[in-house]
């Protein structure tokens, strides 16, 4: 069991409050995470990254761990406390706009 | 007695302001989508219960929202409406998909358009500008967006495809953005010809289809710009908006970024109305409901100036089709008042006397029960107010 934390006004979109949790077939990366979410809240499909190219939105960050996972490899894998369910996976918006 | 439903567009959200005929006391319902842009909301002239929202977001992209209920509930096309959230059927995630068409089978429509520097840019979708619903089925619905290119759905929303031969068109290359980006700001249905459309795109100008969408052409031949390099070019207007009377389909009126113009044969000949008015800029126009020559518009004082002259807020309005302007003022701010009002942001009903609504980017939404001659703000401190759309209601 993977936990994901979504932003507030995509937790919104999705109808569920506070984490959400997935089952991910393989190692759970950036990519097997995020097909999964879509997979399960559909309406999320071109909020997080783009519908046809599949690459993160602008202005999004992927944190796993404290960590700044955004830039790293859609198949890199993720430390095993994110497979786990120890730590989630954190989607942040950027800090920006009014 | 008829009841009117204002559907208001902000920065922040939607907002559904409902009155009865006499339009005096306002229900103001909403923020619906609160938090997120709300470029366009409008109703299905065939179902008035039917609503569409473009809902957007720079972190998030496009949300394409859709009520059957008149606004009550809300939700992503291609869901259930009504039920507890446990119970939906989730979206199948195709409603905001908005994908260029560049297939064979359409002849592969250009992927470059003009960048503010003059090189070549690929298209990229930002965002949905404008909805329009078709004028007799409530499921077939038109997108116009940035970066420019026109949409249809006939499935309510849930999926959208291109129509190719407008970007398609040869001079697709030479279309460029405006200051708020390459949008498609403007999407007419004749009433009297359902294969005729008309749009238009800041700043290419404006186009017409006589096939029901297969292929456009421009129609600018009148205008002048003298902002770009050939003041009278096929392309390259930055037109602000247009506006047609259903009762004559073949007059446009147009605000562009300076000059009101005016079209008696589809938009084939322009001639310039600015006639009186104390300056020519603006971004909205609109007509009344019951008089095909009596035209609104609200000058602002200048495309570096976005505010009203002196900082009075008035309407003009034309009863003669164009020239002769008389400034409409009673109940309007005639002081310190340095709001705009944007495009898409003026309504007229169609109760006997005709009511016209326009919002500004202060967050006021006016509205004058009677032609134009009195204002009163229906409310005062929304968010900005990106667009305003009305339904009259039996």
């Amino acid at each position: 069991m993977i936990r994901v934390v979504l932003p507030q006004h995509l937790r919104t979109l999705a109808r569920v409050s506070g984490e959400v949790t997935i089952e991910v077939n393989g190692p759970a990366t950036q990519r097997s995470i995020l097909d999964a979410l879509e997979n399960s809240y559909p309406v999320l499909r071109g909020t997080i990254r783009d519908h046809v190219t599949h690459e993160r939105r602008p202005f999004l960050r992927f944190f796993v761990c404290t960590e700044d996972w955004s830039h790293e490899a859609p198949d890199a894998p993720l430390p095993k406390e994110v497979a786990s369910g120890a730590e989630p996976f954190l989607i942040i918006g950027a800090i920006a706009g009014g | 007695m008829s009841n009117v439903r204002v559907l208001v567009g902000t920065r922040k959200g939607a907002f559904i302001l409902s009155s009865d005929g006499k339009r005096e006391k306002w229900d103001v319902g909403g923020p619906h989508f609160a938090g997120w842009e709300i470029y366009h909301l409008k109703g299905s002239p065939a179902d008035p219960d039917r609503l569409y929202a473009s809902q957007s977001s720079g972190w998030f992209g496009q949300i394409i929202q859709r009520s059957d209920d008149g606004g009550k509930t809300w939700h992503q096309p291609g869901s259930a409406a009504n039920e507890p959230p446990e119970q939906v059927v989730r979206p199948v995630g195709e409603s905001n998909k908005f994908v260029y068409d560049a297939s064979e089978q359409s002849g592969k429509p250009l992927t470059t358009h003009q960048w503010y520097d003059g090189t070549q840019h690929p298209w990229e979708f930002k965002r949905v500008w404008h909805l329009e619903p078709s004028l007799t089925e409530p499921n077939t619905v038109y997108a116009g967006i940035e970066d420019a290119a026109l949409f249809r759905s006939t499935d309510g929303g849930q999926t959208w495809k291109e129509l190719p031969g407008l970007r398609g068109n040869d001079t697709g290359p030479r279309w460029q953005p405006g200051a708020g980006g390459m949008c498609l700001h403007t999407i007419l249905l004749d009433p009297s010809n359902p294969k005729r459309i008309f749009i238009a795109i800041s700043a290419a100008g404006a186009f017409r289809t006589d096939d029901g969408g297969k292929t456009w052409k421009p129609i600018n031949r009148g205008l002048r710009s003298q902002h770009i390099p050939d003041p009278t070019a096929e392309v390259g207007h930055c037109v602000h908006r247009i506006a047609q009377h259903r009762s004559r389909p073949n007059t446009l009126f147009m605000q562009k970024h300076w000059d009101v113009m005016r079209s008696d044969d589809a938009g084939d000949n322009w001639r310039e109305i600015s006639g009186d008015l104390p300056t020519d800029f603006g971004f909205v126009i609109d007509v009344h409901a019951h008089e095909p020559e009596t035209v609104y518009v609200v000058p602002i004082k200048s495309d570096s100036e976005h505010f009203p002259l002196d900082g009075k807020l008035r309407v003009y309005r034309s009863r003669t089709g164009g020239n002769e302007w008389e400034p409409l003022a009673k109940g309007l701010p005639q002081s310190d008042c340095y709001v705009n009002v944007l495009r898409d942001a003026m309504a007229v009903d169609s109760l006997d006397s005709c009511g016209v609504y326009f919002g500004t980017t202060g967050g006021q939404v006016y509205a004058s029960a009677d032609a134009g001659n009195n204002w009163a703000p229906i409310v005062r401190d929304l968010p900005a107010v990106l667009s305003v759309e009305v339904q009259t209601l039996p």
